[in-house]
């Protein structure tokens, strides 16, 4: 077992080099906080890029950051807090729900994955935040793609191929950010005690009302007593976040609480909205310590409630709703159900369910990423063939054909 | 065409034109087959008119099951095809190939599906991107990106070059407004990227299809975010003595957490041949004029514009005046939406590039295109996508000249060489079609660009989607497949091990 611990990007050419000719499989690790999603890794090497550490340009007039890609997360946000600025995405943390500690990760995982928030609606998730990347692939070469400015159409953008690969294709060493100022204030107004298919209608009325709402998310009974140390008490929560300059923020809270004045509305000030939208961010109500399979489910947002009421007939499970209802998250009382599941989305408009906890087992036997029809997967494949012949980047984390070199796979037609 | 090395044609493809004509007459009946010189004429360029080539022949399927026919097909002949939106690229990204099948997806301009509740449209390739707002905008929405082409550019087309528009600081590119398409793959394969839903469930191949010049297949379908309009919009029409000025006033409007809806700027010559055409009441005594438009809620309009008219006074400011009603707000626009073809009154010919650049380097870059502006001789106006860096500076020449065009394209090559010197980029979204292919390598590695290559591969391994365009040169997928390998020692001996 070697781990190397590259400093620079160069060190991390050296080693993904060394990998590639000796056909030697690596995993690919940052601080290693969302180590638990994707099907288990078997590779006696590893890659820790906590060491390429770094911020190496912030202008804040500009609106852009660059940093090494084992830059913490944590730093880079501090250091956008002191110019008002913060990344849009608004980036959750798998970590407590993971049952590791809050606060870990770096910015290469971040893009890896793909993070989001719940102003994911409004403003996008880290794909549509990148501007740039330098990477390594797994041919052992280095490359770079897209700039540093916002507006750019220079070549085909590979940064949003490197969004959401989880270290597949190349290990990225570093990447430059489009950041945005934060807003001045917020407020989020809780609609009280609706059916889900109630909160479905009101979240979708909100989104299509001038009031420029930037989160939409729904707390059954289950849940809502979970967030706010019990403030929500135990009746279901619509809760609908509004942002931005003081004046405006009453403004639209106004045309908000008219809009739903036939409900009973709370709203909830600055500094607890901010501590809710984190805890809707970051899964709190299913962060219980356990190992109970939890499901992120991607949907339509008029969809996600009806199949979760078509999956409640079938199997004990608990939910609750961000991104108007389009992102379902679901903790399974006993198996996961990949099967059930995703049949379900299918018939309910599709989407991608991706088990994002679960046990080593369960991680083995079932496809943690949505698996997809024939002809697209034979695409992801030759796409990472040709990014990684040899697949020895994280191999077989998002699909277990991709564990197996390219040319072996042509040849056996696997 | 000035200089500009196209694959050679294959000769065994023409040579079975009538063939391949009887054939696609077959997968396409009726009138969706264009064969006439005469006809093929009104194919033979899009918005970039310098470079010109009638094509093989015209198809204009309707149904993604003729696409996937043609390109299968065509895969299988080895025969080239060049897709083509509503012509309106100003790179020459639909430039027929005279070996080539020229796919015009004209035809597919119905809107299938509009879903108020989860904010969608979804439109055949073919429908307009103004199209879609005017089908969304008696219930209030609109499609955010509005690229300056919108009544004529389609939204298939938007998303191959991943279209702007002066909105895209605030609301973003295509790419961010875009959830879902339906595609055929070369080898006549349909496939879904995305839907109603958000993010892939593996690789973002949406985000790469967007903005990859028709190379890597042909979008059948197309699902977008739709917006509710801003409740209002109100437009300050600002003049400063120079640009410094006047960028600095930028950058102190974002320094403050403001993103306008839009904010653009002129310089003199651009400002004066725009006043000349459309008497929008522009001052005519600045040398650079920025409009910054604000959208949102009436009571934040009114919170933000005081603040936005305090920081462009603080920055020397010489004159400023806040739009008082729609009709006026849209004056203001009128002179900057009319910038082209004001320029093209002063001016027989102009050739509009597209660099980005980070916004401080506005004032290097300006005295550089003055610098070589008297070298070459020719003359040069710049309007501004301010707000993030996107420069379209229009450089001034007679092609009834002989040497000018061949000058201007010479002038154009060393400004966008310029932006990437600066830290910028050659292309902010006209894409880099056939124009900029040949000056990739002042921004990209032959690493960088083997890397894009090879996503190319994975889709189309033959290269028979839009050959000779983006890419500098064209190789074999099976000799860039060579891997480089490094066996031996282990790299940096002496680091800490575990």
């Amino acid at each position: 077992m070697t781990t190397f611990t590259p400093t620079t990007s160069a060190e991390v050419l050296e080693a993904v080099r060394w990998a590639a000719g000796e056909g030697e499989p690596v995993e690919i690790v940052g601080h290693g906080s969302k180590r638990g999603i994707g099907r288990p890794l078997q590779t006696e090497h590893a890659v820790d890029c906590s060491g390429l550490s770094g911020v190496t340009l912030y202008e804040p007039e500009e609106l852009v950051l660059s940093a090494r890609a084992g830059t913490p997360v944590a730093e880079i946000e501090k250091l956008l807090s002191e110019r008002h600025q913060e990344f849009a995405f608004e980036p959750m943390d798998y970590g407590p729900l993971l049952g590791g500690e809050a606060g870990r990760g770096t910015i290469g995982g971040l893009l890896s994955a793909n993070l989001a928030g719940p102003r994911r609606l409004k403003a996008g998730a880290a794909r549509d935040h990148i501007l740039g990347i330098h990477a390594v692939s797994g041919r052992g070469e280095a490359f770079k793609s897209g700039g540093r400015v916002v507006k750019n159409v220079t070549g085909y953008d590979l940064s949003k191929v490197m969004a959401g690969a989880w270290g597949t294709l190349a290990v990225l060493t570093d990447v430059t950010f489009k950041v945005l100022p934060r807003s001045e204030t917020e407020t989020t107004l809780a609609l009280r005690g609706l059916t889900e298919e109630q909160a479905v209608a009101a979240m979708a009325a909100a989104m299509g009302s001038s009031a420029e709402v930037s989160a939409a998310a729904h707390l059954p009974e289950t849940v809502t007593g979970k967030v706010l140390d019990g403030a929500l008490s135990s009746r279901a929560s619509t809760l609908l976040r509004v942002e931005g300059f003081g004046p405006s923020v009453t403004y639209r809270t106004e045309m908000l609480k008219h809009l739903f004045s036939m409900l009973e509305i709370d709203a909830i000030d600055e500094t607890p909205s901010r501590t809710l939208w984190r805890q809707v961010r970051d899964v709190t109500p299913f962060a219980d310590g356990t190992a109970r399979p939890v499901w992120r489910v991607s949907m339509a947002p008029s969809d996600g409630h009806r199949m979760v009421m078509a999956l409640r007939m079938q199997v004990a499970v608990d939910a609750f709703y961000d991104w108007q209802g389009g992102l379902v998250w679901l903790r399974m009382e006993g198996e996961c159900e990949a099967a059930t599941l995703r049949a379900l989305v299918k018939r309910h408009g599709g989407g991608h369910a991706t088990l994002v906890r679960a046990s080593f087992s369960e991680r083995v036997a079932v496809p943690v990423f949505e698996p997809q029809p024939a002809a697209l997967a034979a695409l992801a494949a030759r796409l990472k063939t040709e990014f990684d012949p040899k697949a020895i980047l994280n191999p077989g984390r998002m699909a277990a054909a991709h564990a197996v070199a390219g040319a072996d796979r042509h040849a056996t037609g696997g | 065409m000035t200089g500009l090395a196209m694959p050679k044609p294959d000769a065994a493809t023409l040579a079975r034109r009538a063939e391949i004509v009887a054939d696609m007459k077959i997968i396409v009946p009726g009138e969706g087959v264009v064969d006439a010189v005469n006809g093929m004429r009104a194919f033979e360029s899009d918005g970039l008119t310098a470079y010109r080539q009638l094509p093989l022949v015209v198809v204009l399927p309707e149904t993604t099951a003729q696409v996937a026919r043609i390109l299968k097909y065509c895969n299988d002949r080895n025969i080239r095809v060049v897709p083509r939106g509503s012509g309106t690229s100003l790179s020459g990204g639909a430039l027929p190939l005279e070996d080539a099948v020229l796919l015009v997806m004209s035809r597919f301009n119905r809107i299938l599906d509009i879903d108020y509740a989860n904010r969608s449209v979804t439109a055949q390739p073919g429908v307009t991107n103004l199209g879609i707002t005017h089908a969304v905008e008696q219930e209030g929405f609109y499609y955010a990106p509005d690229p300056s082409s919108q009544i004529a550019c389609s939204i298939g087309g938007n998303v191959a070059e991943n279209s702007g528009g002066v909105h895209c600081l605030k609301y973003g590119l295509t790419a961010n407004n875009v959830l879902g398409i339906e595609m055929v793959l070369m080898d006549g394969q349909v496939l879904r990227l995305g839907g109603k839903h958000l993010d892939s469930e593996g690789y973002d191949l949406l985000g790469v299809m967007t903005g990859s010049e028709g190379l890597l297949g042909v979008v059948t379908e197309v699902t977008v975010r739709i917006l509710k309009r801003p409740e209002a919009a109100r437009a300050l029409l600002i003049g400063f003595p120079s640009s410094e000025e006047a960028g600095q006033c930028v950058a102190d409007i974002i320094g403050a957490c403001i993103i306008p809806g839009g904010m653009e700027m002129m310089d003199g010559p651009a400002i004066r041949a725009a006043e000349d055409f459309v008497h929008a009441g522009y001052p005519l005594d600045v040398e650079a004029l920025l409009i910054v438009e604000l959208d949102g809620p009436g009571p934040e309009i009114d919170h933000l514009i005081g603040q936005v008219e305090a920081i462009a006074a603080r920055n020397g400011s010489t004159a400023c005046r806040i739009s008082t009603s729609e009709e006026e707000r849209l004056i203001f626009w009128a002179g900057r939406k009319a910038a082209f073809p004001a320029v093209g009154r002063i001016s027989p010919d102009y050739y509009c590039m597209d660099g980005t650049i980070p916004r401080k380097e506005l004032p290097r870059v300006l005295a550089g295109m003055r610098e070589m502006s008297q070298r070459y001789g020719l003359g040069v106006a710049n309007v501004f996508h301010a707000g993030d860096g996107n420069l379209h500076p229009l450089i001034l020449y007679d092609a009834n000249r002989p040497g000018e065009l061949e000058k201007a394209e010479a002038f154009g090559s060393d400004i966008l060489r310029l932006c990437v010197e600066v830290g910028g980029v050659l292309t902010g979204e006209h894409g880099v079609g056939v124009e900029k292919r040949d000056l990739m390598g002042t921004m990209f590695t032959e690493d960088d660009l083997d890397h894009q290559m090879r996503v190319k591969c994975a889709f189309d391994p033959n290269h028979l989607l839009n050959p000779g365009k983006v890419f500098p040169q064209l190789r074999r997928c099976a000799e860039m497949g060579r891997m480089h390998v490094h066996k031996g020692q282990m790299p940096f001996p002496d680091i800490p091990r575990f």
